[in-house]
């Protein structure tokens, strides 16, 4: 950790940390933008606006994970967002239809989770197995997740059960929900970190022929990478649920570009084989400090988005230079 | 050497597989089919007037899709995803200019073409000076164009399209084709000229093909590759005008319903987004078939949700006559 001060030059020590952790460049935006915050609005470091932060903002966490996987083989999903959109329909309007009870709720969420892995079998046999140019069929099969949740909940506010959203905008022994959503995640992360289907895809990322060529089943991977991106889009489409308490068919409409963004903030390349879920999760809290920023320094209403547009150019520039002068 | 010759036979040899091949012959089959299929669906769908206002459509997709076209060519992951912001900026733009006044118009087709311009460049310097990778560049472009429409567009009314630009799109001007379609088609034989028949169009199928091997032989690639995105930028900003005489009046991010439909128009057109490949000629083919096809949609009877659904699935089916990755196993 004492390597990342700014102004230390190029040492070998430091080039051979961020190529060990991709995410360490975001995590350094990431304190500065908390220090700013702190420094325009104490109050912004405090208990209750962190957990504001994080339950506003794990949806787009999740979805960055989500998009990181298929990006790690060098691939890009544009329906993520389309996904999200369809399981928090189907996961409403069979909440609703069960009753809205514990276990209506529970059995709703894990359908809602097989739904989000089906999209992304769809998605990864059109990519890997088809052999489609991944930017292009995502984006048409996110025209067809839209068409099924238009088809399952033609209209948005329809309200999630009481049950639901209080659990989780609530708090265990004085932890808020959210916290162990997030302590849940990182450890998953983690463990998904070493494991040997992670050095697979970036194997795969880094050049789909020469893994062929090592053995390795380019296309069932790339496959697994999408069917793990349906799943924690799923997973983002129950914490939005939460987070929003209603149903809306077009709610992810926004979010897929900006799970693009966050991936590449967390340090990941779009090229593939090289980066970190972990920073996926990082970039996504800058998104969400940038904007929080942007209205804590007092920006006038009609100019924060241009603000926020700028600032997130200018992360994302400044977070690939950074990277590629470290790792060069 | 004769085993060569009699796989030139082959290939020269009337064959289905090859006829597939051809993007620009299955972009045109699929349209005659579309309209036939249109009319049996609603008869009066291929009727003059219909096909007319479907072209029109399409000059407005296929404008954008000109310099979405290019910066594709021009390879190394290659991609505007700001057009559709440009799109939008340019429609206010002209409408403020402009304001219902015909003396506004050339003004407003300056200030149209110079603002896409510029923020394409922006775009060509970050990707090429600052290497960040288009997708990134592009993205980041939108975030602040989209901001940018925001901060325009309070307190000021969005403006009206003058009356001879909204004749110009929509109303006949020669041999009973409205003015837009003859500009689409001639920024069809421009294209065409600029990307066969000049040095510029041979380096840009050079940097597009391998970037590497253009620079050793003396392409200046990165003046090359920062003018792709200004061209794009500067369609883009064309197009909003255009949109805006189509229109009348602007309205909230038009543009972005131009953005992806772009890309798809120029793989549909056979130009692979991996670069290098294809030309302007399919693209326009593939964005009369994508409007062609939205429009059936729009007038069949069912759901917008059913709609979507088929939209969707017929875009992957059309995907698979084109360019499909190389498999591993080759």
């Amino acid at each position: 950790m004492s390597a990342i001060e700014t102004g230390t030059s190029q040492r070998p020590g430091l080039a051979a940390l961020v190529e060990r952790f991709p995410f360490l460049p975001a995590l350094v935006i990431l304190l500065a933008l908390l220090a700013l915050n702190g420094w325009f609005q104490p109050n912004s470091l405090g208990f209750r606006a962190i957990t504001g932060l994080i339950s506003t903002y794990l949806a787009l966490m999740m979805l960055s994970v989500a998009q990181t996987y298929v990006v790690y083989a060098g691939d890009v999903d544009l329906s993520v967002g389309a996904i999200l959109s369809l399981v928090n329909c189907v996961i409403i309007v069979l909440m609703e239809r069960w009753g809205g009870g514990g276990i209506a709720v529970l059995m709703a969420c894990a359908l809602g989770i097989l739904t989000g892995l089906a999209c992304g079998l769809l998605n990864g046999f059109v990519v890997a197995v088809l052999r489609l140019q991944a930017i292009v069929a995502t984006f048409a099969t996110s025209i067809f997740f839209t068409g099924i949740a238009l088809y399952v909940l033609p209209v948005a506010g329809t309200p999630a059960p009481t049950i639901y959203w209080r659990t989780y905008g609530g708090r265990f022994f004085e932890i808020p929900f959210v916290f162990y959503v997030v302590a849940a995640l990182a450890i998953v992360l983690v463990m998904a970190t070493r494991a040997r289907l992670t050095t697979q895809m970036l194997a795969v990322g880094d050049d789909a022929f020469k893994a062929f060529q090592g053995g390795l089943p380019v296309t069932a991977i790339r496959l697994k990478g999408y069917m793990l991106c349906g799943v924690f889009s799923a997973l983002a489409a129950l914490c939005i649920t939460g987070d929003t308490a209603s149903g809306d068919p077009l709610v992810g409409g926004a979010m897929t570009l900006y799970s693009v963004a966050a991936v590449v903030l967390g340090g990941t390349a779009l090229s593939g084989g090289r980066g970190s879920v972990v920073g996926s999760v990082l970039g996504a809290l800058i998104i969400g400090l940038i904007s929080s920023l942007v209205f804590y320094v007092g920006t006038p209403s009609q100019w924060q988005n241009l603000v926020q547009g700028l600032a997130i150019l200018l992360a994302l520039m400044l977070g690939v230079m950074v990277t590629r002068r470290v790792q060069r | 050497m004769s085993v060569e010759a009699a796989g030139k036979a082959e290939a020269s040899r009337f064959s289905l597989t090859n006829l597939i091949r051809q993007p620009l012959l299955v972009a045109l089959v699929l349209i005659v089919l579309l309209l036939a299929l249109g009319e049996m669906l609603s008869p009066g769908f291929a009727s003059p007037q219909q096909i007319l206002r479907l072209l029109i459509v399409a000059a407005l997709l296929g404008i954008v899709a000109a310099g979405q076209n290019l910066v594709i060519l021009g390879g190394r992951e290659g991609i505007d995803l700001s057009v559709g912001g440009i799109v939008s900026l340019s429609a206010i733009i002209a409408g403020n200019v402009m304001n219902g006044a015909d003396s506004g118009i050339l003004p407003a087709i300056l200030a149209c073409v110079a603002a896409g311009a510029l923020f394409g460049t922006f775009n060509g310097i970050g990707v090429t000076l600052l290497r960040i990778p288009p997708l990134v560049m592009t993205l980041g472009m939108l975030g602040v164009l989209q901001g940018l429409l925001v901060v325009i567009r309070q307190g000021v009314p969005s403006g009206r399209a003058a009356p001879a630009l909204s004749e110009f799109v929509t109303r006949p001007f020669l041999l009973g084709l409205p003015g837009i379609i003859w500009l689409w088609v001639l920024i069809g034989l421009l294209m065409a000229f600029l990307l066969r028949r000049t040095v510029f169009g041979y380096r840009v199928y050079a940097i597009g093909s391998n970037e590497q091997a253009a620079f050793l032989a003396g392409v200046p690639v990165r003046l090359i590759r920062i003018s792709l995105f200004t061209l794009s930028g500067a369609f883009a900003g064309l197009a909003g005008l255009c949109l805006i005489g189509y229109a009348g009046s602007s309205f909230a991010n038009v543009g972005e319903l131009y953005m992806l439909p772009s890309i798809i128009a120029v793989v549909l057109g056979g130009t692979p987004l991996s670069g290098g490949k294809g030309g302007y000629t399919g693209t326009m083919a593939g964005a009369v078939l994508l409007v062609i096809l939205q429009s059936i949609l729009t007038t069949i009877n069912i759901d917008e949700s059913g709609r979507q659904m088929i939209f969707g699935a017929t875009l992957l089916v059309l995907m698979l006559f084109y360019g499909r990755g190389r498999a591993m196993r080759a």
